[in-house]
């Protein structure tokens, strides 16, 4: 971590400008930031005195002088105790993993990338593709234990949700998360026949998010009531809910004016319904 | 008190004195002033002494050490509402807490708390000697199922049905033991009065529980079970059904529930010290060193009832320490536990007191 | 049965039998809040058990979306609301992974402390629960003398007993108040004979093992397939423990064993945890004889941002088995989703595999030693 550490800024690309703008940890891009004006005003006067090798001698000793107190900065950056440091925030890198090899050996183009996001590796695969890698994953490289599955809503995407598997290898500890992309309308293959333990997550992600799974054995909500419309994780989906009265209690509640709707009078009285004798 | 006494018998006539009058004011002595506050300072008791083995204190805000605490009970649930679900089949409803209460009381009647009278026109201290008592109590003691299964049955739930189920099969399970328990001591007595047999483990000097241990112990396993507590208390299991058959009870009738429970509990404690404890005797009847154990200085065989009544606290503080210590039985392994083991005990027992009876 | 011509089977019943529809729930003694199970019961032997959930959903994961990231820590309290410092550390773990937070190590040592004291107060609310569920009512005032004791800790930490809130991204917010490293040696050194104490009323009980013993059993082979962690996996002979396995916070550093025991039944679970209790006893003293001196809080950007691009699963072992918070960040103040791996939730799929065919007793006794918590499970 301490190598990667001073040549930070560089690697980061466009990110260190909005650093900079509102944490303390952009202290040296600000530092290097300060440095411009000045160069500047000394390349104009170099200029109008035409001492153009005093200027580039001026230039030379500011950048070095700059260098080095970038230098000394990371090293006393790097002395400090990792906690005192600016984060160092992770980024993706292409993975370079066996196990990614293999499973690329296996399923070919179906394997669309594998990447590492602060260790954890990631893979992304081709929807029809999931039930292939899954089965692979178990049966072939031993991630018996299925951690989870959830779903993630990119409204701006073209497909737009993202089924995210999160499976476990108890042998040799690693954890390996692989990505589906699907569509509005589109299903994915479900993995309960794989796992087991896939059944009621999926059946979390088709209630929170409207992704259904092909061959679910019960592919029914599980956190709302069956005749819930709509899916609360959805970005689209009001937070502070829908006005449910007028579904379930037709007989008490005007539509649209249940208690939720926000206006909580939608109430009509009336005697409870007589239940047969 | 006599004085008064002499002038009723006086003014009714002896036939009436001694078969309806007399009877009838020991009945009212022995209801309202035994057992029905010894019911409600009964679960009082249970309150406290559970909670001294739990590590709390119990209740302790209703008069000096919560000794109001039971009134205030009463008070509760007498003033709730009484509810009568809409679906509920009203007749049996309303009679299932009635025939659990009422059998209990009836017993009462026979169970001989103290000496009969010393002499002619005393005090005895019993409602009646009928000389087939034990079979009226083990008659009665059946009844209380019947209270719970048209109960259970009546509130039109499942749980209460499932309660009532349970109650029905665990009732006849240990009806069986707690007969052929009560066998042994009959045996040895040779008489079905309840005084009778108190007096003849008298004259044997010692008592039931000694020739009859197994016995003893199959009629108490027996008698938790029939009394619905724990660690037998399964009709009622609350974190299985809810509270079995009297889950949609309430006010007035849930507490007859109750009070049938703790008198079921009373009833079956007073059995077990009138047929193996030596009922008002005094340990080792016989050993004449120990006769100042008898508390003759107390007028009227009193000294009797404090013995009966010590027996009997004990009994009674057996059952809460089973509810503080023991977890529940699962309804297949009460069945096994009563039909495998109980009975053939109470059988070999029976048959080993028979063989001595004939041959010694 | 007037028809003269039999139809039976051989093995069918010899009357007309009616599978009654039973509704375990939601509201119930034994369901631990609103669990709702439709049961198919045939005398009191379950031949089938539906779960119905939901019924405590209040869209935390939802509302994950809309606070920063400090702010969101309040609502992990609230899922496993019985071990909010181990859902606590999930989470802030989760948000130091993806913005890349190193927390220093007395903050590491308070956290491990805080866990093991809240896994010990959420196993003495399981075994006081499970214990009651079954019939014995003594131990319930028992573990709640000791869980007083800890929550009072907590509170003299916090501020809270139950919610928290007691961990943030970076590290800790508030040092050790004065006089707690004593009252809680002096708890964690009583605390094994108070377990004794347990386990002189439970362990050798002859009714309680024979409620126990062969009673929803999980087979290790079942067990992993549904994805069931913690104890209720090590109840069934896989000492998976992610403590061990990716020793986060200060665990790599203290000693301890993870107990594994290999019949995958109800009494088993129950010895896995009453071991547990020890052990995390014994890492909390070992915390409290180790603790570091230093910083509580790394250096860390007022307005934590996440990554445009970025995404972390963090999972701690809860008391309830390996807790986990996906959170995907695009580069705002919050969570663009923050998806939870809710054990319990997890763990209750197997209910219906462990309670087919036995009794309606049994079935208690299983909601029991699943634990779960319906704050988690609805989330």
């Amino acid at each position: 971590m301490s190598d990667r550490d001073p040549e930070r800024p560089d690697a980061k690309g466009d990110a260190p400008s909005e650093d900079a703008a509102k944490s303390p940890g952009g202290d040296d891009g600000a530092e290097a930031g300060g440095e411009a004006p000045q160069e500047d005003a000394a390349q104009a006067e170099a200029a109008a005195k035409a001492k153009a090798e005093a200027v580039a001698q001026a230039k030379a000793a500011a950048a070095e002088k700059a260098r080095l107190a970038r230098e000394a900065k990371a090293r006393e950056e790097a002395a400090k105790p990792a906690w005192e440091r600016d984060p160092a925030t992770p980024e993706w890198e292409d993975a370079d993993d066996p196990l990614a090899r293999a499973l690329k050996e296996e399923l070919g183009e179906a394997l669309l990338s594998a990447r590492t996001y602060a260790g954890d590796l990631t893979l992304g695969v081709e929807r029809g593709a999931v039930r292939e890698l899954a089965r692979s994953l178990k049966e072939r490289h031993g991630f018996r234990l299925i951690l989870d599955v959830c779903g993630v809503d990119y409204p701006d995407r073209d497909p737009r949700f993202e089924v995210v598997y999160h499976v476990y290898d108890i042998q040799t500890d690693r954890r390996v998360r692989f990505k589906v992309e699907v569509g509005e309308d589109e299903e994915v293959p479900s993995v309960v026949s794989v796992w087991r333990g896939a059944d009621w997550p999926e059946r979390e992600v088709w209630d929170m998010f409207g992704v259904r799974f092909a061959e679910h054995p019960d592919m029914t909500r599980i956190l709302m009531w069956e005749g819930f419309e709509g899916h609360p994780l959805r970005k689209d989906f009001p937070v502070e809910g829908i006005d449910t009265g007028s579904a379930i209690y037709p007989e008490y509640y005007e539509d649209e004016a249940g208690p939720v709707a926000g206006t909580g009078t939608g109430w009509k009285p009336q005697p409870p319904p007589t239940t047969d004798e | 008190m006599s004085g008064l006494l002499a002038a009723m018998l006086e003014a009714t006539g002896p036939t009436l004195f001694h078969y309806v009058l007399v009877p009838l004011i020991k009945i009212a002595i022995v209801l309202f002033a035994g057992v029905l506050p010894l019911i409600m300072y009964l679960v009082l008791a249970e309150r406290k002494v559970l909670g001294f083995m739990q590590a709390r204190v119990g209740p302790n805000r209703v008069g000096l050490w919560g000794l109001l605490q039971p009134i205030a009970d009463v008070m509760k649930l007498l003033v709730k509402e009484d509810v009568v679900p809409r679906r509920a089949v009203r007749w049996a409803f309303v009679l299932g807490p009635c025939l659990v209460v009422a059998p209990a009381f009836v017993i009462f009647s026979v169970i001989p708390f103290g000496p009969p009278a010393a002499t002619e026109g005393g005090i005895s201290w019993f409602v009646t000697d009928i000389n087939v008592a034990l079979l009226m109590v083990l008659a009665l003691a059946t009844l209380p199922v019947y209270g719970i299964i048209l109960g259970g049955w009546g509130s039109n739930s499942k749980f209460s049905l499932l309660g009532g189920l349970r109650s029905a099969a665990q009732m006849i399970s240990y009806e069986v033991p707690q007969g052929f328990a009560l066998v042994g001591p009959l045996l040895l007595a040779g008489t079905m009065s309840l005084v009778g047999i108190v007096e003849a483990q008298r004259d044997l000097g010692m008592w039931f529980i000694v020739p009859q241990f197994v016995a003893f112990f199959v009629f108490l396993v027996a008698g938790v079970a029939e009394s619905n507590r724990n660690p037998f208390d399964l009709p009622e299991a609350e974190s299985e059904l809810v509270a079995g058959f009297h889950t949609e009870y309430t006010g007035i009738r849930f507490a007859l529930f109750f009070l049938g429970e703790y008198a079921n509990m009373i009833v079956v404690s007073s059995v077990a010290v009138t047929l193996f404890l030596g009922g008002w005797l005094r340990p080792f009847p016989s050993v004449e060193a120990l006769s100042f154990l008898d508390l003759s200085f107390l007028p009227a065989g009193l000294g009797g009832v404090v013995w009966f009544s010590l027996k009997l606290f004990v009994f009674l503080f057996v059952y809460i320490w089973f509810r503080g210590t023991f977890p529940r039985y699962r309804f297949d392994q009460l069945m096994a536990l009563g039909w495998k083991w109980m009975i053939p005990l109470a059988l070999v027992n029976l048959f080993l007191t028979g063989l001595v009876k004939v041959w010694v | 049965m007037t028809d003269a011509t039999d139809s039976r089977q051989p093995g069918d019943h010899l009357f007309d039998v009616e599978e009654m529809e039973l509704n375990f729930g939601p509201q119930h003694p034994a369901t631990h809040g609103v669990l709702r199970l439709k049961l198919k019961i045939d005398g009191e032997r379950i031949v089938g058990c539906y779960p119905i959930i939901g019924y405590l959903h209040r869209g935390t994961e939802k509302l994950f979306e809309l606070h920063p990231f400090f702010q969101n820590v309040p609502h992990t309290d609230r899922m496993d609301y019985v071990a909010a410092a181990t859902n606590n550390l999930a989470y802030v773990g989760a948000v130091e992974k993806l913005v890349g937070l190193t927390v220093p190590p007395r903050a590491d040592w308070i956290r491990t402390i805080l866990c093991e004291l809240q896994r010990i107060s959420s196993h003495l609310l399981w075994l006081a629960t499970h214990a009651i569920d079954i019939g014995a009512m003594t131990p319930f005032f028992y573990t709640f003398r000791e869980r007083e004791v800890i929550l009072d800790l907590f509170e003299e930490y916090c501020g809270a007993r139950l919610t928290l809130n007691c961990m943030r991204p970076g590290g800790q917010p508030y040092d050790l108040p004065v006089g707690w490293v004593e009252k809680c040696r002096a708890f964690c050194e009583e605390f094994p004979e108070r377990i004794e104490e347990y386990e002189g009323l439970l362990t050798e009980n002859r009714i309680w093992k024979r409620r126990t013993i062969g009673v929803g059993v999980l087979d290790p082979e079942v067990a992993l397939d549904y994805g069931v962690t913690g104890p209720m996996l090590r109840g069934s002979g896989i000492g998976y423990d992610v403590r061990k396995a990716r020793p986060y916070a200060a665990y790599d550093q203290v000693e301890f064993d993870v107990p594994v025991r290999h019949n995958g039944d109800t009494y088993d679970r129950y010895l896995v945890r009453m071991e547990e209790m020890r052990q995390a006893n014994r890492i909390v003293l070992q915390g409290l004889e180790k603790l570091p001196e230093g910083p509580l809080m790394a250096k860390r950007p007022r307005v934590m941002k996440a990554p445009k691009e970025g995404e972390s699963y963090y999972s701690v072992e809860g008391p309830k088995g390996e807790i986990g918070f996906y959170i995907v960040g695009q580069g705002k103040p919050e969570p663009y989703r923050c998806h939870v791996r809710a054990p319990s939730f997890i763990n209750l799929q197997a209910l219906p595999d462990m309670v087919e065919g036995a009794l309606m007793a049994d079935l208690v006794a299983v909601i029991g030693t699943t634990d779960i918590v319906l704050g988690e499970v609805d989330r």
